[in-house]
């Protein structure tokens, strides 16, 4: 109370709290905004004059030319003309189908759209780690699923496989405890190579014989556009990563300087050569490396080369995963008894695939793009199917739409991929890594 | 001593079952099993191969590349006519594959370091735009680029005849490439050369002068000005001494196309230009992440010890940083060498283009022409990885 | 470790389900897996396209459908491959494909070295240039210092070579992969000259929005005689092929046609005829067929003349003369070995 007595000495006191005032206008609000930002130094202003020049020039051109001017439905280029100036998008939406499915018959559309939604259920899991773990099972099956949907063909043939597995799971469990592991896993393997040798196709005939079920076959010279680009890529990541993982763990094994000798040299023979030459291979050697008479279709020995592709740079992405994991982590899996597979499976591998998740999406953006180069080997990818639909007398003489349409979609799958490796990096990122 | 007896005493002998069971000799069983495995199946491919060549009637010899190659090749860099045998039509390929790697490095190192600072810019519109730009180039396949670069050359620019000549017809733009002068030399230009060498070694004899100068009086001298002095006045001054010895051939247009000076292929630009900005955007989010990776507090110590801001980055931050930016970038390096064989898209005759492609194509020799095109490539890769280990060894931290 | 072993047996199953051929018996190989494997090229207009559902149609894969015919007596029993200049004989050799029915031209190194039997010659041709009228070239003598438009790994590249170091000229050559591609830097003026085979030359020319602003000189530079082709080593398969495409020529000459075979088969009391027709003799079960093959694989898509004229004639857009490819008794070379 001894405050209110000197009151009289002071001129004012306020006796409520003045209302905030706004910050002075050249602090805060757009101006201040574009004083920090745009205009805070005299070559910043020169730099955001030219800059701006440039871009709105660029905007004034391309705007009426992609938007306003363009033209989206149309049946030729000279009716495209005759309706507007711009762009004729006219051509994406006319071919549409072509361009996201090549010759795959119209009716049977359905069949790759279901894949590619169950894609992501089966994914999913994968990449979010809050999901039940029993989704896992279906990203087991998901890609004999795939092939059944897409190529279709008796069912039976992907059943047996499933079989197969569950039968080489009870080999490897029978000759793990009575021997070891590692032997259980080669006789789980020899087990599965016999089947499909010897028994599969027997079996599978008889019974595709006997009860009919399945869908109807399309040949993948019918695949093409972005199902062919999907196709191979996801089953080249697919495929890459157990052999990445195995490529991985024997560049690891120092105890084994051949097994390590023959990863190294493997790894560094794929990333040494580009993968147009391996294409190359693919398309004109690799039928000499197989026994007289056997001959796959050109799309099937592509997948075979861009997975080997893949698996190398996989394998490099996997090793930085292993090399993260601290030191304390296998030796604590020692430390439990655990063996060096039990050890692997169990403790290093989990670790170190996580810590690769943005490395492997990030392999997985770059086998995307490249797998346009297939083109080149006269696949219809996106860019192979241009040449057909710029040939017809309808299309002849469109130069920029189609290459627009098709990087456009590029740019919006592998900018998603880019940023979702991006959130699981700051999401991995605790802070309080050793 | 006894206690080491004790474990030699304990050395169980020699069981088969130990191959098996005991860690000491798991790793030999497993070897032998892969070396086993692998000697299978390499003799499994090669005998199939042997097979095949039989069947076929083929024979495995490279013979072919002394034969006649019969076929024109447009860039050429050595002396070859369509008489020269097919190795030489190969080493154009390889001379031709160099070439675009080395300026395509350059170019995409230069591109890219700007790139990569203006998107640290505190100006909003300009680290903007760069982010569009990188985000923009590394979503898209490096092929579309290459394949847009080639289209937007021959269908935007005039045909030779309707060409504009521009700076007085020394530069034309056509739909087919671009003419430039090219230099004539005459007699004492190889004089003019020597000078020029040796200038360039006096600027960097200069320069160590004026580091060992500047190490012991802590003076510093504007020694980039002074350089550049160096290198360009003598020359300069021999050029005009010598009565002009280097003279320029200017484009003419002549016939069908334009005759004399220098002709750049739209091959070679489309596949250059597209090459440089797609690595380009990659060296830039290197050159980011690496001085983004410098701790703030390296800055502030070099505040506080009083260097300005210039020095700090010259001495400080950059020595630092290339630490780190340097080994994707020769990473880098390696990527856009391999993808320069995207030539093949675009007619640009590299070693894909003429040994991988024509040669392969006229002689139907798969096996051995696709063999020496890796081997070309390995051995490229294998160099620039090596160049990396060196770098790698040579700034790692010393750690004692 | 489950995906592991999932992904292992795919790629094994795949490995399961490839096909073998290529043996010595094409024939067996071809019967046994129901259809015929024929190589075509990716693309040239009235020779090999697509058509909007994706099928094969044009003057080579009509043959592919009469060999399918005479086998299996359905011209639908057949399916294509399109193959790359750079492809097509690895195709070929690995047995990929059955037979190559694509503008390939016979020569002695892919006869012989290559290990390949080529069939009859089904067209003649030869390679041609086309140029502006605009540039005012009346030969190909005046061409030096041109810029050339060609399809790299095919004969025309080499020709050009010899052609222009006979002549002492120089060009500058921008190889490009494909007929589409060739055509539109030749549009876009980025070349002055296109060179190919005089056929495609034409074919591709009348796709054209002018066609009259562009000239084809007079000069053929080259022998191209286009044939179909099998491997090397199987006489039974290259007599099929030999002996449908004579059938085809025959037909033509003695005026079967697709619409009346049936009826010439009943009554017709010419013996060549009804050679040709099988009602006289047992060729086809020489060649291992039935001995129907020869009606079958005339009613496919007719005889050489109605394939001709279908897709190449010049009733169509493609417009091509017969000229050298007319019967030997119409002035043209085609003179087919008789059924006898």
């Amino acid at each position: 109370m001894s405050d209110t007595q000197s009151n009289n000495s002071l001129l004012y006191v306020s006796t409520k709290e003045l209302p905030e005032l706004p910050a002075p206008v050249n602090t805060s609000g757009p101006i201040a905004w574009m004083r920090d930002n745009l205009f805070a130094s005299p070559r910043d202003t020169f730099l955001t004059i030219v800059f701006g020049i440039l871009v709105v020039a660029a905007l004034y051109k391309l705007i009426p030319w992609m938007f306003t001017d363009a033209v989206f439905f149309a049946d030729s280029i000279r009716h495209c003309r005759e309706i507007d100036t711009g762009a004729c998008f006219a051509v994406v939406t006319s071919r549409f189908d072509q361009l996201i499915f090549g010759f795959y018959p119209p009716e049977l559309h359905w069949r790759p759209i279901v894949t590619f939604l169950l894609m992501f259920l089966a994914f999913a899991p994968l990449l979010h780690d809050n999901l039940p773990r029993k989704l896992l099972w279906f990203t087991g099956v998901f890609p004999l699923l795939a092939y059944f949907l897409l190529w279709g063909g008796s069912i039976w043939g992907p059943l047996l496989i499933l079989v197969m597995i569950a039968l080489a799971v009870v080999v490897f469990s029978i000759v793990s405890k009575a021997l070891n592991s590692t032997l259980g896993l080669l006789a789980a393997i020899a087990f599965g190579v016999i089947w499909l040798l010897f028994v599969h196709d027997g079996i599978s005939s008889a019974l595709a014989s006997a009860i009919p079920v399945g869908l109807e076959p399309v040949e993948s010279a019918k695949f093409g556009g972005f199902l062919i680009t999907f196709v191979i890529g996801v089953t080249g990541i697919v495929g890459s990563l157990p052999l990445g993982i195995v490529l991985a763990l024997g560049r690891k094994s120092d105890n084994m300087p051949v097994v390590k000798m023959l990863c190294v040299g493997f790894i560094e023979f794929i990333r040494g050569v580009p993968l147009i030459t391996l294409l190359f291979v693919a398309s004109t050697l690799l039928n000499y490396f197989l026994p007289p008479g056997t001959t796959f279709d050109l799309i099937l020995r592509v997948i075979i080369m861009v997975t080997l592709f893949a698996a190398a740079y996989m394998a490099e992405v996997i090793r930085g995963g292993l090399a993260a994991l601290p030191r304390g982590q296998y030796e604590a899996a020692d430390a439990l008894g655990l063996n060096y597979w039990q050890g692997t499976r169990l403790i290093v591998l989990p670790q170190a695939l996580k810590i690769s998740i943005p490395g492997i999406v990030n392999t997985f953006i770059g086998l995307f793009k490249d797998t346009v180069l297939v083109s080149i080997v006269g696949i219809l990818d996106p860019i192979g199917i241009m040449q057909p639909i710029r040939s017809t007398s309808e299309w002849n003489g469109i130069i920029w739409e189609l290459p627009i349409f098709i990087g456009f979609v590029f740019f919006i799958f592998c900018y998603i991929m880019s940023r979702y490796s991006m959130y699981f990096e700051r999401k991995l990122d605790t802070g309080h890594r050793s | 001593m006894t206690v080491a007896s004790d474990f030699s005493d304990d050395v169980e002998p020699f069981r088969l079952s130990m191959l098996i069971y005991d860690k000491r000799y798991r790793s030999y069983t497993l070897q032998i099993i892969t070396i086993a495995l692998f000697m299978l199946a390499v003799g499994w491919l090669v005998s199939n191969v042997v097979q095949n060549f039989r069947d076929l009637g083929k024979e495995f010899s490279f013979a072919f590349l002394w034969e006649p190659a019969s076929y024109d090749i447009n860039q050429r860099l050595i002396e070859y006519t369509s008489r020269s045998p097919h190795w030489k039509a190969a080493v154009v390929g390889i001379l031709n594959t160099l070439v675009i790697a080395f300026l395509g490095c350059i170019a995409a190192t230069i591109l890219g370091v700007a790139i990569g600072v203006m998107r640290l810019s505190k100006n909003w519109l300009v680290s903007r735009l760069m982010t569009v730009y990188i985000e923009g180039f590394r979503n898209v396949p490096v092929l579309l680029w290459i394949l847009l670069a080639s289209t937007a050359f021959s269908a935007m620019l005039p045909a030779p005849r309707q060409a504009p000549l521009l700076l007085g017809g020394a530069f034309v733009p056509t739909n087919r490439g671009f003419y430039v002068p090219a230099p004539i030399w005459e007699s004492g230009s190889g004089v003019l050369g020597i000078i020029f060498v040796a200038s360039i070694i006096g600027a960097w004899l200069f320069g160590r002068w004026a580091k060992a100068r500047q190490a012991a009086t802590g003076e510093i001298l504007p020694v980039l000005w002074i350089r550049l002095a160096i290198i360009i006045l003598p020359v300069v001054i021999f050029y005009f001494l010598l009565g002009r010895p280097v003279g320029l051939s200017m484009p003419e247009l002549k016939g069908f196309n334009f005759q004399g000076g220098g002709f750049v292929r739209n091959s070679f630009m489309a596949l250059w230009i597209a090459l440089s900005l797609y690595t380009a955007a990659f060296i830039a989010e290197n050159v980011r992440s690496g001085i983004q990776a410098i701790s703030k507090g390296q800055t502030e110590a070099a505040y506080s010890l009083g260097l300005p801001p210039k020095r700090t980055m010259n001495l400080v931050i950059l020595p630092q940083a290339l630490r780190i930016i340097i080994p994707p970038l020769i990473s880098q390096y390696l990527n856009l060498t391999k993808n320069s064989s995207l030539a093949i898209a675009v007619g640009y005759m590299d070693i894909t283009g003429t040994l991988g492609g024509i040669t392969l194509n006229q002689t139907g020799r798969e096996m051995e022409s696709l063999l020496l095109v890796m081997g070309f490539y390995l051995i490229v890769s294998l160099l620039i990885s090596g160049v990396m280990n060196v770098y790698n060894n040579s700034v790692a931290i010393k750690e004692r | 470790m489950k995906t592991k072993l999932l992904t292992l047996a795919l790629g094994a199953a795949a490995f399961a389900t490839v096909s073998t051929s290529a043996s010595a018996a094409t024939l067996d190989d071809v019967k046994a897996k129901g259809f015929l494997q024929c190589g075509v090229s990716t693309g040239v207009p009235g020779f090999a396209f697509t058509d909007d559902a994706g099928d094969w149609q044009g003057f080579d894969p009509a043959l592919c459908r009469a060999m399918a015919a005479a086998i299996f007596g359905d011209p639908k029993a057949v399916k294509f491959t399109p193959t790359t200049g750079k492809t097509r004989f690895t195709a070929l050799a690995s047995g990929e494909v059955d037979v190559l029915a694509r503008n390939t031209t016979e020569t002695f190194s892919r006869d012989v070295d290559l290990k390949f039997t080529f069939g009859p010659v089904n067209y003649y041709d030869g390679q041609g240039f086309m140029v502006r009228k605009s540039l005012g070239v009346t030969s190909a003598k005046n061409l030096s210092g041109a810029t050339i438009c060609i399809q790299t790994g095919t004969t025309t590249e080499l020709n050009l070579a010899d052609y222009f170091r006979a002549n002492n000229m120089t060009y500058e050559p921008v190889p490009i992969e494909t007929n589409a591609e060739a055509q539109e830097k030749y549009l876009a003026n980025a070349c002055d000259v296109y060179t190919t085979d005089a056929s495609g030359l034409a074919a591709t020319r009348a796709a054209f929005e002018k066609p009259d602003e562009h000239v084809l000189l007079p000069e053929i530079v080259s022998k191209e005689p286009l044939a179909p082709l099998t491997r090397h080593g199987d006489d039974q398969w290259a007599d099929i092929l030999k002996w449908t495409l004579n059938a085809l020529i025959n037909a033509e000459e003695l005026g079967v046609t697709a619409a009346n075979a049936d009826d010439m088969l009943a009554n017709s009391k010419i013996p060549a005829i009804r050679r040709l027709l099988g009602a006289e003799g047992d060729f086809g079960t020489k060649l291992g067929l039935s001995n129907d093959w020869s009606i079958n694989a005339i009613k496919a898509g007719g005889n050489y003349g109605e394939i001709y004229d279908k897709y190449i004639g010049p009733k169509t857009a493609i417009g091509l003369e017969r000229g050298l490819n007319q019967l030997w008794n119409k002035g043209g070379i085609l003179y087919a070995a008789p059924l006898r």
